[in-house]
């Protein structure tokens, strides 16, 4: 049955070969708070520092930025932007995505709503938790995402470290790795702490930019549940008073 | 018939007697409102007939204001759905009473069909009401699935993908009606405009024929009611029920207040927790749709979940397929599988309430098994449930035939 082959691939991500995949390591819960203005301002600079040489926002406006960062067009521009974009303009990259699949072997995707996709611990966990790896191609390799094509981008200022495992087999024979502890190779131009606050500013960005409205709609929220609760009140008293005859 | 005579003289002159004469609106009103005569009992439940008709109407205004600014494009269309987040002013707004609405519509309808369970709603002389109903519920589903398509995120790829699949359970045609429903060999730009045709008229007008139908048929037998009891049986001098009391203004009085209650909770959702972390919007659709990259983990989205978890406990699929659609059809015979002549369960005994508490449980069940990953022994509780889901239809059949019950009373009392 060649046309139901599609399904069975389909479901069979359901067996428990495959959910083992999906664990992602989670070490630690990342706070952000998606009103310090301070947090994002620095989100954003490391983003377009460090991020957008590789990564665009395509549906990302710098003027939007600007506007809920409270950046004058002046400081997003000739503070922020390393390019010669327009304040209007949508945050995109000039690098051609066929080269970068030829230099990273994946095109390095678009992280407008990647805090969506991913949530925010992933992330957070993600850019945390490099090591070096000397088997693979950029010498880098991730806890949370195992075999990550993309380099540690902010070693300068996390470091280098690798990592100790526990190497064992069960017996059925099939190799298991365990992770111990990360030891400092090289130590960064941060502290842990800096380094672990710039990371978490960089997250508080993306979630940002995952949905700019969010800082509306989380501010208009009492109002209109005020506003319903309200009207409810009053519906009930008018259902009662009508009801008040009937038994 | 006399009353058509009465109120059209009383209303021979003015504005209305003119309209009136070309089109019977004042009778309509009557008809469908004010001289509609519900059961002065109703609870609860009852509020969900309206908050669907709520729903509808935000779907269907929501929907509007979204398509002027969305195009079914396979190289645009999740970049559209950000554009209407960021650039379109109040965008954000509309696509989350759009996206939550779907969800709410679900609940809303799982309620109302559970108030049908509950008091009988389905037996004689509503039997057609029911059957309309499970054609609209069938029509929902399409339109949902369709819609979850449109954002052209992973998982509305794969989502469409497995789903279309499904057609291949066909004998014979299987192949050639899969590729008559994609358009293409695959899901493609053909899919994504054929679907979006679907979702914005061909679907919404049936479902507004087929509410019209639902309601026309329900108000030629009246309302049942939580105590099962026929209300017609017993009317005043001027025909009128004595334990009705008429639609407007008690009841549009009493669902305004069930409006807001429910608005409460949807805006809620609305405003604070449009995702419902990941329940009511998928991570996964966050991610552009990707024919070369399955998701790690294919899910439809929770209101069809049952129905899938059926699909993956049979290990042949094309008996999943067929289960799964055995599940639904199922229900469109319920009038005639409960063959008691009491319709509430207030008036049954408790095999009745304990059966229908274990399949309400089995159903519930089964939609959270559909959301898992999967173990084999998760796969087989989901084969037992799914094996109970039919089992309970079984057992209705028999037992109603000859079920003890109490005494029903012949009017509703007070309270």
């Amino acid at each position: 049955m060649k046309k139901l082959h599609l399904i069975t691939l389909g479901l069979m991500m359901f067996s428990g070969l495959a959910s083992a995949a999906g664990d992602a390591y989670i070490g630690e819960h990342v706070q952000t708070n998606i009103r310090s203005t301070d947090s994002l301002r620095n989100g954003a600079r490391t983003f377009m520092n460090y991020c957008m040489g590789c990564h665009s926002m395509e549906f990302q406006r710098y003027n939007r930025v600007a506007e809920d960062l409270g950046l004058t067009e002046d400081e997003m521009m000739n503070g922020l932007v390393l390019t010669d974009a327009k304040f209007a303009d949508k945050m995109t990259i000039a690098m051609d995505p066929q080269d970068a699949e030829q230099w990273f072997g994946k095109t390095p995707p678009d992280l407008t709503v990647i805090a969506k996709a991913r949530g925010l611990d992933w992330l957070y966990n993600f850019l945390i938790n490099y090591y070096l790896d000397p088997t693979r191609p950029t010498g880098w390799n991730n806890l949370t995402f195992e075999n990550a094509s993309m380099p540690h981008v902010l070693w300068e200022f996390q470091g280098m470290r690798k990592a100790n495992f526990n190497v064992y087999e069960d017996e059925d024979g099939n190799e298991h790795k365990e992770f111990i502890d990360f030891e400092v190779v090289e130590a960064g131009s941060m502290s842990e702490q800096e380094y672990k606050d710039m990371v978490r500013d960089l997250v508080n960005f993306l979630d940002y930019s995952s949905e700019p409205a969010q800082l509306i709609r989380m501010s208009y929220a009492p109002w209109v549940l005020l506003f319903v609760a309200l009207f409810t009140f009053l519906a009930y008293l008018l259902k009662v008073n009508y009801f008040r005859d009937i038994h | 018939m006399g009353k058509i005579a009465s109120s059209g003289s009383k209303n021979a002159a003015g504005f209305m007697g003119w309209l009136n004469a070309r089109l019977p609106v004042t009778q309509f009103y009557k008809d469908h409102l004010s001289e509609y005569y519900a059961p002065k009992n109703f609870n609860f439940w009852y509020f969900f007939g309206s908050l669907a008709l709520l729903v509808l109407v935000n779907q269907i205004l929501t929907g509007i204001w979204l398509t002027m600014h969305y195009k079914p494009d396979a190289d645009k269309a999740f970049g559209m759905v950000e554009y209407i987040m960021r650039d379109v002013p109040w965008g954000w707004l509309i696509r989350y009473l759009h996206t939550t609405g779907a969800s709410a519509f679900f609940v809303v309808i799982y309620f109302h069909m559970f108030r049908g369970l509950l008091y009988g709603s389905y037996k004689k002389p509503r039997e057609l009401v029911w059957i309309i109903g499970m054609v609209l519920y069938l029509a929902l589903m399409a339109e949902a699935f369709m819609g979850y398509v449109l954002p052209w995120g992973n998982m509305s790829y794969w989502g469409a993908k497995v789903i279309t699949q499904l057609f291949g359970a066909v004998p014979f045609v299987g192949e050639a009606l899969v590729e008559w429903v994609r358009g293409d060999y695959l899901i493609s730009d053909a899919t994504l405009n054929r679907f979006f045709a679907l979702h914005v008229v061909a679907l919404p007008l049936a479902i507004v024929a087929l509410v019209v139908l639902h309601i026309a048929a329900l108000h030629t037998v009246g309302s049942n009611n939580p105590e099962g009891i026929d209300i017609k049986q017993h009317k005043d001098e001027n025909g009128k029920p004595l334990d009705g009391i008429p639609f407007h203004p008690y009841y549009t009085v009493k669902d305004i207040f069930g409006v807001g209650m429910f608005l409460l909770i949807f805006l809620f959702i609305v405003f604070v927790k449009p995702d419902m972390g990941g329940l009511f919007l998928e991570h996964d659709n966050y991610v552009p749709a990707d024919p070369a990259v399955t998701p790690l983990h294919i899910k439809p989205v929770w209101y069809f979940t049952p129905f899938y978890a059926m699909l993956r406990a049979v290990p042949d699929m094309q008996m999943g397929a067929l289960i799964m659609l055995l599940a639904i059809v199922v229900l469109f015979f319920l009038p005639w599988l409960d063959r008691s002549p009491v319709k509430s369960i207030r008036y049954r005994r408790w095999p009745f309430k304990l059966m229908l508490g274990l399949f309400t449980i089995t159903f519930v069940v089964l939609g959270w098994l559909g959301m898992q990953a999967g173990s084999v022994t998760l796969t087989r509780i989901a084969q037992a449930l799914t094996a109970f889901y039919f089992f309970y239809f079984i057992w209705l059949f028999f037992y109603s035939r000859n079920e003890k019950y109490h005494e029903v009373p012949e009017r509703i009392e007070d309270h």
